[in-house]
């Protein structure tokens, strides 16, 4: 017996028969798509238009490009934050690291890290009598621009607040999916550096307060000796943070070499000034439309 | 009735207190009857399946040794008679020990490692009790996360790492950085001859725009101007180590000052905070040191390979 057509197929009653015959109009329909596939293939290699007009035609839907539509999207900012500091007056950042009250381990390596990231950083062993507000005050006095305070909680390290000093605002991400160094294959060690910094796709106007705090942690002028380059990708309001040391193999061609580490941040609160009044705060229930993003 | 038959009745049929875990290692079945001494289903530890059995509990905060005995189960309203133990850990263990005299060794060590299990707990209680009263409040903002959000932001931060294509993108942007001469018109991080080419290419659009060709000999010039800009930049390079020796200093102070803090509040305090806070910086410095003596020799190795 031939092959049947799937209308045919549904009547006919032996169920092992019926299995055979299937099977047979599978694999008859891979075979048609593969030739046509290398048709398709022969002739784009003589004309290529033929394949950058299939491409520009066949253009997939996705998520990002059916987006919600966000009015604050690709607009230049609007109203002021308090980042002038470093935008218009071009102060340098100074940062203080430090952790939750009753840190362990794993606290301690991701501050090292961080101090490792960050230029201009210092570590500070926390301690329980002060309040995120003291040190707040301490860092303003002692001229620093940012505090980092790393959350560990059962020795995984789940969050990261970010205050900018003096007056604010705080930021409150959550950490998953952290890779350490070592746990990367083939990675290499960072120099002293200061890295060159990318940011993509922080495209509101809460995005673009983000990207500003992200920036102004780093100094203006990056080191290229170094070739190290710190990425934030925000995608879907996941912040990807990655660094990779490049090099220019060609003018078409870049290699990278990842130094570590991966880490994922999600946005969950912005407070004004110093943890005071919320700004915006994540819930579960804004999340219920997929296709809604907020950076 | 007697023990053996409730014992079959609540292995074999049905018990309500009894919880099978979805994948047990050895088969061990779970109880949550309050009067379980150890939390376990066995014949043993089974509070419904023993005349005689003894327990701790925590009632209002106190802590109390419940016993039952064959003589009094037929009055239900009596069944469990209780002992109030002492606040003193050794005393009490002592009574434990007085009031099952003549029992079997099983209730005696269980009902003392439930007593010492609730000691700690309520040590720990009492601990973080006073810790909030001292004002040091833990400045988290506790927030219930559903089983189910979880899942799901796990899974759409997978998909989004997926749709992000990272590598490319940074890819990407380095080179957009390069060809729209971002770096400078000499810069350090590109090897010679690739700058060349994309100068090149840069200067052919040049030329469409602007349909000058004087220009290539004064951007030559520029260039050697550049490159002896590039020379200040190592000088650059050194103050920012300046930079960051005085900011050592300033740590110090700061340190400094935390010390004095803490002298005004309290002399026991002190010795922890001043020990601690010295300890992470230095450990810091010098692994800052380190990757300074790494980055003279380095980056050319690097570029070669």
């Amino acid at each position: 017996m031939g092959v049947v057509d799937s209308q045919t197929l549904k009547t006919i009653k032996n169920k092992q028969k019926r299995q055979q015959l299937f099977a047979q109009l599978k694999h008859e329909h891979n075979t048609t798509r593969h030739k046509e596939r290398q048709a398709r293939a022969r002739e784009e290699r003589d004309n290529p238009e033929l394949k950058e007009k299939r491409l520009a035609e066949n253009i997939p839907d996705t998520i990002d490009s059916k987006r919600v539509y966000d009015e604050t999207v690709n607009v230049d900012m609007e109203g002021e934050d308090n980042f002038d500091s470093y935008f218009e007056d071009g102060q340098e950042p100074k940062v203080l690291i430090t952790t939750n009250a009753n840190a362990k381990r794993p606290a301690y390596e991701f501050s090292a890290m961080m101090c490792e990231i960050l230029p201009n950083s210092t570590f500070v062993k926390r301690q329980r009598k002060y309040t995120i507000k003291d040190m707040a005050e301490y860092c303003s006095n002692r001229d620093f621009t940012d505090l980092i305070v790393i959350n560990e909680d059962k020795k995984v390290v789940n969050g990261i607040t970010f205050v900018h000093l003096p007056e604010g605002p705080t930021f409150y991400f959550s950490i998953t999916s952290l890779v350490e160094r070592k746990k990367i294959t083939g990675h290499g060690q960072p120099t002293g550096h200061v890295p060159e910094l990318v940011l993509n796709n922080f495209t509101t106007r809460l995005g673009q307060s983000v990207s500003r705090l992200f920036q102004s942690l780093f100094p203006h002028k990056p080191e290229f000796e170094g070739r190290q380059v710190v990425t934030l990708h925000n995608q879907r309001d996941y912040i990807f943070f990655r660094m990779h040391r490049y090099i220019f193999r060609n003018e078409e061609k870049v290699g990278l070499q990842e130094l570590g580490p991966q880490f994922t941040l999600k946005l969950r609160r912005i407070q004004k000034g110093i943890r005071q009044d919320i700004d915006w705060e994540y819930k579960p229930e804004l999340e219920k439309d997929k296709r809604k993003f907020y950076l | 009735m007697s023990d053996d038959l409730i014992w079959k009745v609540i292995s074999k049929q049905f018990c309500s207190f009894q919880i099978r875990p979805h994948q047990s290692q050895n088969n061990q079945d779970f109880c949550r009857n309050e009067y379980n001494v150890t939390g376990l289903c066995d014949r043993r530890s089974c509070p419904l399946a023993n005349a005689q059995y003894a327990t701790v509990k925590q009632v209002d905060g106190k802590l109390y040794l419940y016993m039952k005995t064959v003589e009094r189960s037929h009055t239900p309203k009596n069944l469990w008679q209780r002992i109030k133990l002492s606040k003193d850990f050794t005393k009490a263990l002592k009574q434990i020990d007085e009031n099952l005299l003549y029992w079997n060794d099983f209730n005696i060590n269980k009902c003392k490692q439930r007593f010492t299990r609730l000691k700690q707990v309520q040590i720990t209680e009492r601990r973080m009790a006073l810790r909030e009263e001292r004002g040091e409040v833990s400045e988290r903002n506790y927030v219930g996360v559903k089983h189910k959000v979880k899942k799901r932001e796990e899974k759409r931060e997978r998909k989004a790492l997926a749709a992000a294509r990272i590598e490319k993108s940074i890819e990407k942007e380095l080179l957009d950085r390069l060809k729209s001469g971002a770096y400078g018109d000499k810069p350090l991080n590109v090897d010679d001859k690739i700058w060349k080419k994309v100068l090149g290419k840069m200067e052919d659009e040049d030329q469409e725009n602007e349909l000058e060709d004087e220009e290539e000999f004064d951007s030559d010039e520029d260039v050697q101007l550049d490159s002896d800009d590039e020379g200040s930049g190592e000088i650059e390079y050194v103050e920012a180590d300046e930079d960051e020796e005085d900011e050592m200093v300033d740590m110090e102070d700061l340190e400094k000052w935390l010390g004095k803090d803490s002298d005004d509040e309290s002399d026991s305090d002190d010795e922890d905070d001043d020990e601690e806070p010295e300890v992470k910086p230095k450990k810091i410095k010098t692994k800052r040191a380190r990757i300074e003596v790494e980055y003279e020799e380095e980056p050319m190795t690097n570029i070669a390979n």
